[in-house]
């Protein structure tokens, strides 16, 4: 049976950014067990020679030409911000540097 | 007025019988009478919906040329922007959020000249299959309030069962608008992946996610399929070709000399006793049309659902990154000293529901490194072979055909604690999604053991849409003179008059 | 206890270098969506649903940015993959509206190239072969603006302000392979390396690969290894180095940095670093408290790319010449000394000057009036020399008129700025504003007397057979008619005066 510790899906919280409490990592990490076991049915196949298909129609190259049209207005890109200042995003300080 | 069906209405409109602001107004009414039960609507557009009657009106009147359903209001699922109206995707995340443009659908409806009443209930980002999971409670079955419609587009189903709307938009990932379909008496199709464009649709899962219509009648369903599909510049994955011929297709229903292939794996041991016996009937309706029923295996159609509970989320677990409090939607935490990254994580515990955050970790995990190959990469293997399955399988038969679901409406709170459970129901209409192709479900009676309605389910090739609506017509034209009268005429009636 | 010289770093120690170069394209329309590219625009006014990541919206790739990229990796030498796709590199970070990058992982569009650079050292000029391991398509990031603190730096800042417009410009990012055997020469075939680059992607007309707008960044990896042994050592990567200078200054400090850690028997770290441009040091970037799991999976969104043969074939015949054999191959045809030549290619003139030279000019007069007059009235203005309204035409007309007799230098400068002061070409100029240059001989022997007798001294002393000192006599003359005069008549005529001719 699969399974995954209480500290596994503190780590999968992080790398989502969704904070847990106690008792949700405690409940998530008790699902998890049956619903691996049911997803890991995907190995139970011999998969080896086939191919991986992400897209679901054999379709290729598709591209625009390079060329501009009109972006939103300033008002209208910011209209849902949760806080703005001289027309950008106002969000709140940022701890870890850019990539 | 509103017992018509949409084909009926569009025609009293061409004759000057009656206008799209009466009609309109007319749902309008229904849907203050009936909608405190049902709870099919999030946000009822009133006045936009007569704004737009109006203009349709008016566009009549000066003679101009117009869609077969201008004039026709319809019901929108909650997952498709709409400049303007608010949009939410069923998530408390998204409250308030008002898009500043038009998805590709509502600029398609818009510009057929069908109104936009407002937009339904739906399980949050479409993850379920009850709508129970909304972050605004969940919506009733017409046909029994104690139960749930299917879902995740439950609100579309349960607003056109209820003559709330005779049309409605929803979105099908792995069955969420079959089944619904199916559980509400309705017929509901899932277009061919690329058909229907999805520029402006809230991504669920993209390589499965696919908008497409509700109505009462297959041709309804039909009229409503040519307005939304069409090629789209804006969405690389849209298939640019004409769309099927529908609407012939569901006014010619015939079946003579067609091959239908039976799933082995999509009946029997799972199904509702009463649901099984329907879908034989239906079998059986279809050799008297002058089908031939022929049997086909696809041996890999019992993983689907594995598959699909590994790419469904993998893709979500990225789609749903961009909901983080800095530019739209929800922002929790945002006390003196709070960095980004705190304000991020406490908003998207407090926006998500439970089943959400779930297939987020899911597909998290699925896409680690060191499980990826594992996890997401054999389930892209699966879909491999359940592509080819298919393919073998349509080698056999024009259409395939199965239950659309393993049994009727459950009761609202039946499944909520068991994932695995509700997973279950989707186990017929996921193939569909994770090859691509088109499905449609369509009423085929009452079950014996609980009266409630059974799902019929057709298969097609990728742009063979119109095979859905030819079969759809024949099957429903030979079941309603069987019956007499159309299915939803059996529903018990809701809220005062009928 | 003081740092190591750099000779002790490498008496000891063996770099190893791995260079990321971003390029941003210059294309008009940004990588995934419609909107503008345009440096400097006012804020969020360059952003659509796309680019925000709004709900519902959907990426399209830029077709021009294929075939840039295309080109990029053909002019590097790579080979272009058959079948190549965009998968997502999942991270949250604000200035990233998806919260992930739209990127290429194990299917790059351009792998296995080489750029070969050289560079002149005490020892003679020296080659290297840099090889490269890919060039993918990407898609930018927003920018933040940190408010408060006493910096501006994100540290200590009391909230951001973000500018989506950058967000989703195309970027290239040029990764090398691991390049050993630079020996003390690393940094400055780093340096070479990216100016190369630059050099090829100017050539290209593919990017404004302007290092102080960003439109070309370079992050730099070294690690240290003891000389002779083949075991790796870690390291560090730096980002943010903003010019070719720093690039070499970064890579010297790291290996400095590196090199008295291990001599004291401490280890490097493997982290990201920050090259700081006042102190050329670098500093450590919050390091995380676990290496970020990217979760990188194909891009439902989009569909592969599969350049067929011809569209390929197509790219490469409109490939430029290579910019380190056009150099060497004008040097030659105009012998130009290395520093005039370098200056060219700095003011970023050497189109301009060959373009001139095929009009028929001079090599050496047209790189004179380029690099001279001309670009010194650019700078005046703030402008770039090739924004003049001065043509290569006009400066082949010039030198024609000068070489005839017909203008001095003196006159013709002022002809430069009436080209570009929009009065017309050269001989319009002239005509219109009456230069003519003084040929007869009475009037420049009025001249010349009169300067001879004003300055007697000098004139005695040319006289004597001093002759540099007829420069300032000749200079005076000049004066006198007012620039009107050919200086190498003055020069005859002065001399035979003087008794000297
Ligand atoms: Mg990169
Ligand atoms: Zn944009």
């Amino acid at each position: 049976m699969s399974s995954l510790s209480r500290d596994d899906v503190a780590k999968l919280a992080g790398l989502a950014r969704i904070e847990m409490t106690e008792s949700e990592l405690v409940e998530l990490s008790s699902q998890f067990g049956m619903i691996l076991d049911a997803v890991a049915r995907v190995q139970e196949m011999d998969l080896s020679g086939v191919k991986a298909t992400s897209h679901p129609q054999p379709l290729e190259n598709i591209a625009r030409p390079d060329v501009v049209l009109p972006s939103l207005s300033p008002e209208e890109a910011l209209s849902g911000a949760p806080a703005q200042e001289e027309s950008r995003f106002r969000v709140p300080q940022i701890l870890g540097e850019a990539e | 007025m509103i017992q018509q069906t949409a084909a009926q209405m569009a025609d009293a409109l061409a004759k000057g019988e009656t206008t799209s602001v009466e009609l309109t107004q007319a749902h309008l009414d229904r849907i203050a009478a009936v909608d405190g039960q049902v709870k099919a609507f999030l946000h009822v557009d009133s006045e936009g919906a007569l704004a737009q009657a109006r203009e349709v009106d008016t566009r009549r009147k000066s003679g101009e040329k117009l869609s077969a359903i201008a004039g026709v209001p319809l019901a929108l699922k909650d997952v498709l922007a709409q400049k303007g109206v608010p949009t939410t995707a069923g998530s408390k995340i998204l409250q308030g959020w008002r898009p500043p443009y038009d998805s590709t659908v509502v600029s398609k409806l818009k510009d057929a000249g069908v109104v936009i009443m407002g937009k339904t209930n739906m399980d949050e980002f479409a993850m379920g299959s009850s709508t129970e999971n909304s972050g605004y409670g969940p919506t009733f079955n017409p046909w029994d309030l104690t139960r749930t419609p299917g879902g995740s587009s439950g609100g579309s189903a349960a607003a056109v069962s209820a003559f709330e709307a005779p049309l409605a938009v929803g979105s099908d990932t792995g069955g969420s608008i079959r089944q619904p379909a199916a559980l509400t008496g309705i017929v509901g199709v899932r277009p061919t992946y690329g058909a229907v464009s999805r520029f402006g649709l809230i991504a669920y899962s993209s390589s499965l996610d696919q908008a497409g219509p509700f109505g009462r009648t297959v041709l309804d369903t039909a009229l409503l399929h040519e307005v939304m599909a069409g090629h789209d510049p804006k969405d690389a994955t849209s298939i640019n070709a004409p769309v099927p011929a529908v609407v012939n297709a569901a006014k010619s229903g015939n079946v003579k000399g067609m091959k239908i292939g039976v799933i082995k794996q999509l009946q029997g041991e799972g199904y509702q006793k009463g649901v099984q016996t329907r879908f034989d009937e239906s079998l059986k309706v279809l050799a008297s049309l002058g089908a031939e029923i022929v049997e086909v295996d696809c041996p890999s159609f019992e993983y689907a659902l594995a598959a699909y509970y590994l790419i469904a989320p993998s893709e979500c677990s990225s789609n749903l990154a961009r909901f983080d409090a800095m530019r739209y939607g929800l922002r929790t935490g945002d006390v003196d000293g709070a960095s980004a990254e705190a304000v991020m994580s406490a908003t998207r515990d407090a926006g998500f529901g439970r089943e959400v955050k779930r297939r987020i970790i899911l597909g998290t995990y699925a896409l680690s490194s060191g499980y990826y190959d594992a996890y997401y990469g054999s389930a892209q293997k699966i879909r491999t072979l359940i592509i080819q399955d298919y393919a073998k399988a349509f080698g056999k038969a024009d259409v395939l055909v199965s239950p659309t679901a393993p049994t009727t409406a459950y009761k609202i709170g039946e499944k909520v604690d068991d994932p695995m459970a509700m997973y279950l129901g989707d186990v017929a209409t996921i193939p569909v999604n994770l090859a691509g192709i088109c499905g449609m479900s369509l009423p085929a009676g009452l079950a014996d053991e609980d009266n409630l309605p059974v799902g019929f389910q057709i298969m097609a090739p990728a742009m063979q849409d119109q095979r859905l609506y030819q079969v759809g017509a024949a099957l429903e034209a030979a079941l309603l003179s069987q019956w007499g009268a159309p299915i939803l005429s059996k529903a018990p009636a809701l809220g005062g008059a009928k | 206890m003081a740092l190591p010289t750099y000779d002790e770093v490498i008496a000891q120690w063996d770099p190893v270098l791995g260079l990321e170069v971003h390029v941003e394209l210059n294309t008009k329309s940004k990588m995934f969506c419609s909107c503008a590219t345009e440096f400097g625009a006012e804020p969020n006014t360059q952003t659509c649903p796309v680019c925000l990541a709004l709900p519902g919206a959907l990426p399209v790739v830029n077709e021009k940015a294929i075939e840039s990229t295309i080109l990029i990796g053909l002019a590097l030498n790579c080979k272009i993959a058959p079948y190549s796709r965009f998968a997502r590199k999942n991270y949250f970070y604000p200035d990233m509206p998806k919260n992930f990058q739209i990127s290429q992982y194990d299917e790059p569009i351009c792998f296995d190239g080489y750029v070969d650079v050289e560079i002149d050292t005490e020892e003679g000029p020296k080659q290297f072969r840099i090889e490269i391991e890919r060039v993918h398509m990407e898609e930018d990031t927003g920018k933040s603006l940190h408010v408060g603190g006493a910096t501006g730096r994100i540290h200590g800042a009391d909230y951001s302000l973000l500018d989506y417009n950058r967000a989703g410009i195309p970027l290239v990012e040029i990764v090398t392979k691991i390049v050993p055997g630079t020996g003390k020469y690393a940094p400055e075939f780093a340096k070479a390396y990216v100016a190369e680059l630059r050099d090829i992607l100017r050539g290209l007309k593919v990017s404004d690969v302007k290092m102080e707008q960003g439109s070309l960044r370079c992050d730099a990896n070294v690690s240290l290894k003891p000389i002779g042994s083949d075991v790796l050592g870690t390291r560090s990567e730096t980002k943010n180095v903003n010019s070719l200078r720093s690039v070499e200054r970064a890579i010297r400090g790291e290996m400095i940095r590196h090199a008295e850690l291990l001599n004291d028997g401490k280890k490097v770290k493997q982290e990201t670093r920050h090259f700081q441009e006042d102190t050329g040091l670098t500093r450590s970037g919050r390091s995380k408290e676990q290496a970020e799991d990217y979760r990188y999976f194909p891009d439902p969104d989009l569909v592969p790319v599969t350049p067929s043969a011809t569209w390929i074939e197509g790219l490469r015949a409109t490939l430029p010449e290579r910019p380190s054999l056009r150099r060497k191959r004008l040097k030659e045809e105009w012998s130009v000394p290395d520093k005039e030549m370098q200056a060219m290619i700095n003011a970023d003139v050497l189109d301009i000057v060959e373009a001139t030279v095929l009009l028929g000019a001079d090599p050496t007069k047209a790189r004179t009036w380029w690099l001279g007059e001309i670009s010194r009235i650019a700078n005046d203005q703030n402008v770039a020399v090739a924004d003049l309204s001065i043509t290569p035409a006009d400066v082949a007309e010039l030198v024609a008129l000068v070489a005839a007799g017909e203008l001095t230098d003196k006159l013709a400068r002022q002809v430069v700025e009436g080209v570009i002061a929009g009065e017309g070409k050269p001989s319009e100029v002239v005509a219109k504003r009456g230069i003519k240059v003084v040929n007869d001989d009475g009037a420049l022997m009025a001249a010349i007397e009169k300067v001879c007798t004003e300055q007697a001294e000098t004139a005695e002393k040319v006289r004597g057979g001093h002759l540099p000192a007829a420069g300032a006599l000749i200079g005076a003359v000049m004066k006198e008619t007012k620039g009107q005069a050919d200086a190498a008549k003055v020069r005859e005529l002065l001399l035979k005066h003087l008794g000297q001719g």
